[in-house]
């Protein structure tokens, strides 16, 4: 990995955000208000928690990262690129095609892609197999796995949660990005989740709550998932703002998948140059 | 090994996903918005026992025209597809005729074990109507429905249902309203090709109707190979090759009697073109038919590959597995040398 151990986690957060704008303006529109209200995470997971080689993204020693909602893969990839295991040349053929990176994020395609997404509220099934075997190689490596609030409404994801904690998964950390948003309007309104903490808690979890675009806590977060003592699998429910950096997405009527016009994109990028200062 | 990246040709523009969403309308051709929702939305006036259901994806197969119209007869579900449909079967047995929506994907193989028990062996009243229905998605395979048909045809008592454009797509909704029992119709969502009004063409269930006469092939076709069928069919005057093409909306129950007349005809061609893979279609529902009747015309098979789609724009996928109009002709032209 390429030494740039100086850069901030912040700093991390708005390069991710920026090359995922820079995906985002390749196909016009898309997922680009979910990117951008993800990169604190990631960039606290990229580059503070996990463990990886970026000139070898299938090391034996890494830990796992899988992403089940494959639509926030515009995020991912800009992680990636960060991380240096995609070339940054690579995001002008996001979602185009013969592109490695495609809009919904595939194992086959891509380095660093754990496992084929597109299909929501699969992915904690897999995290679950993933943290078996590991235990069973005796490997000390984690499985990390994002998923989004509209996945809690699939009956798997809880049957994933429940076997999880059977069989204490304490290499397991699952962040889920509570965005109140998911294809029809808001998630709240399209199926009640609530209260989210006490249910994980009941269902056998160590749960925290956190801001999830309050970078500090979300090193905090990861932090404490890491080094919780109890034999738990762990869950960080990540609050955030669809948009988060960019105040004109920020404040713009909330969609799952928004158009931006062609000159927004330059807006965008000046916008989150504005919010570094 | 996952692949290289390959840098594109310098100044070579590729074609992106998203921006091909939905366009299965070729430059210039008519459209009718969302002729389902609708559709829908009228035949519920007089049918108070109708009610829509969708898990998350009423505004991406335009139920939404509906439960805008009718919010107290609509049920959000959140994305389960399982319950969705363990749902609508419950909603059935108590007496409404439930019209439930998801993308095809997530219908057949996410709920496909639900469907099986609670609709079909129950045989309740549910409409399942899918969106991306074969390839109509980008997306990859997680999206794309290629095996559909296939899996909905292998379930008893399931009525299958191919539309071609927006004229058959109201029409099928306004039949399903009166259909007992359940029904599996592929949805053609948002602004979709207005084709069969040319033809005079009105939708009879469970009936395949000659739409175009031929001598040198007889085209069998459902869904939007029907409308790529006659581009191909049109543009093939122009060599002098005559292309019939039978439309075969209902895939289960087949028309089998009108199917066996058309193809028995001696001296052409039969292709049967379907949007689904080459396992378990239209292609063979028609050639076992065909073979046990003693009728063997020179047969042809226009469909998916048995293999995992790409991701990418939808015409270059279309063109790459061989179900665009131009790859259509290209094909035909090939076989009939
Ligand atoms: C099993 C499944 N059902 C439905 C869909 C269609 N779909 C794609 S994204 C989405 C919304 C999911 O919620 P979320 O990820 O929270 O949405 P976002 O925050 O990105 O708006 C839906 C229903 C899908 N991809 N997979
Ligand atoms: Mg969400």
């Amino acid at each position: 990995m390429a030494d740039l151990s100086n850069l901030s986690l912040a700093d991390r957060a708005y390069h991710i955000r920026r090359l995922a704008v820079r995906m985002g303006e390749v196909q016009g529109q898309g997922y680009i208000a979910q990117a951008l209200d993800i990169a604190d995470v990631l960039a606290v997971a990229y580059f503070h928690a996990m463990t990886y080689k970026a000139d070898d993204p299938e090391w034996e020693g890494r830990d796992r990262f899988l992403l089940s909602n494959g639509h926030y893969a515009i995020a991912l990839y800009a992680a990636l690129i960060e991380a240096t295991i995609i070339p940054e040349d690579e995001l002008e053929t996001y979602g185009s095609d013969d592109s490695r990176l495609p809009m919904s994020g595939m194992a086959q395609y891509t380095p660093g892609m754990e496992m084929s997404g597109g299909s929501l509220g699969i992915g904690l099934s897999i995290a679950v197999g993933k943290c078996l075997g590991l235990k069973r190689k005796g490997s000390s490596s984690r499985v990390y796995t994002l998923f989004s609030d509209g996945e809690l409404d699939e009956g798997s994801v809880w049957e994933a949660i429940m076997s999880a904690a059977h069989y204490k998964l304490d290499n397991l950390i699952a962040i889920v990005d509570v965005n109140n948003m998911q294809a029809d309007g808001p998630s709240t309104q399209m199926m009640s989740f609530e209260p989210l903490k006490e249910k994980l808690e009941a269902f056998g979890w160590y749960v925290q709550r956190i801001n999830g675009n309050d970078i500090e806590a979300v090193q905090k977060a990861f932090d404490q998932a890491k080094s919780h003592p109890e034999a738990k699998p762990r869950m960080i429910i990540a609050d955030t703002l669809m948009g988060k950096g960019v105040p004109f997405l920020e404040q713009r009527d909330k969609s799952h998948f928004i158009r931006v016009d062609a000159h927004e994109w330059q807006l965008a990028l000046d916008a989150l140059d504005a919010g570094r200062s | 090994m996952k692949p290289k990246f390959t840098p594109p040709e310098s100044g070579k523009k590729r074609l992106t996903t998203s921006a091909m969403i939905a366009s299965l309308a070729s430059e210039g051709q008519a459209t009718k918005p969302a002729p389902f929702g609708h559709a829908l939305v009228e035949v519920a006036r007089t049918r108070p026992e109708i009610i829509g259901m969708t898990a998350d994806l009423g505004k991406y197969t335009d139920l939404h025209i509906f439960s805008q119209a009718y919010p107290d007869r609509f049920h959000q579900m959140g994305m389960a597809e399982q319950n969705l449909f363990g749902a609508a079967s419950g909603l059935a047995s108590e007496g409404f005729t439930v019209f439930a929506t998801t993308y095809a994907v997530f219908a057949s193989r996410r709920a496909y074990d639900f469907i099986h028990q609670t609709i079909a062996e129950e045989d309740r009243n549910v409409k399942i109507v899918c969106a991306l229905p074969g390839l109509t998605s980008g997306y990859g395979p997680s999206h794309q429905a290629a095996e559909d048909l296939a899996l909905f045809r292998a379930m008893p008592n399931m009525t299958v249902l191919d539309p071609c454009d927006a004229l058959e797509t109201e029409q099928i909704t306004m039949a399903l309203a009166d259909h007992k029992g359940p029904a599996y119709m592929r949805l053609l969502r948002g602004q979709v090709p207005l084709v069969l009004d040319e033809y005079g063409y009105t939708f009879k269930m469970g009936k395949a109707q000659l739409l175009r006469d031929g001598k040198d092939a007889l085209v069998i076709s459902s869904g939007i190979l029907t409308m790529r069928a006659l581009e191909a069919s049109k543009q093939l005057e122009n060599d002098k090759i005559s292309i019939g093409v039978l439309h075969v909306p209902t895939i289960k129950p087949l028309d089998v009697e009108t199917i066996r007349r058309e193809a028995a005809q001696t001296g052409r061609m039969v292709i049967v073109a379907e949007n689904h893979t080459e396992i378990g279609g239209l292609g063979e529902a028609v050639a076992r038919d065909l073979l046990l009747n003693g009728i063997a015309p020179v047969f042809k098979h226009i469909a998916l590959p048995d293999e995992f789609l790409l991701a990418g724009a939808l015409p270059t996928l279309h063109d790459r597995y061989g179900i665009s109009t131009q790859a259509i002709c290209a094909s035909i032209k090939g076989w009939l040398g």
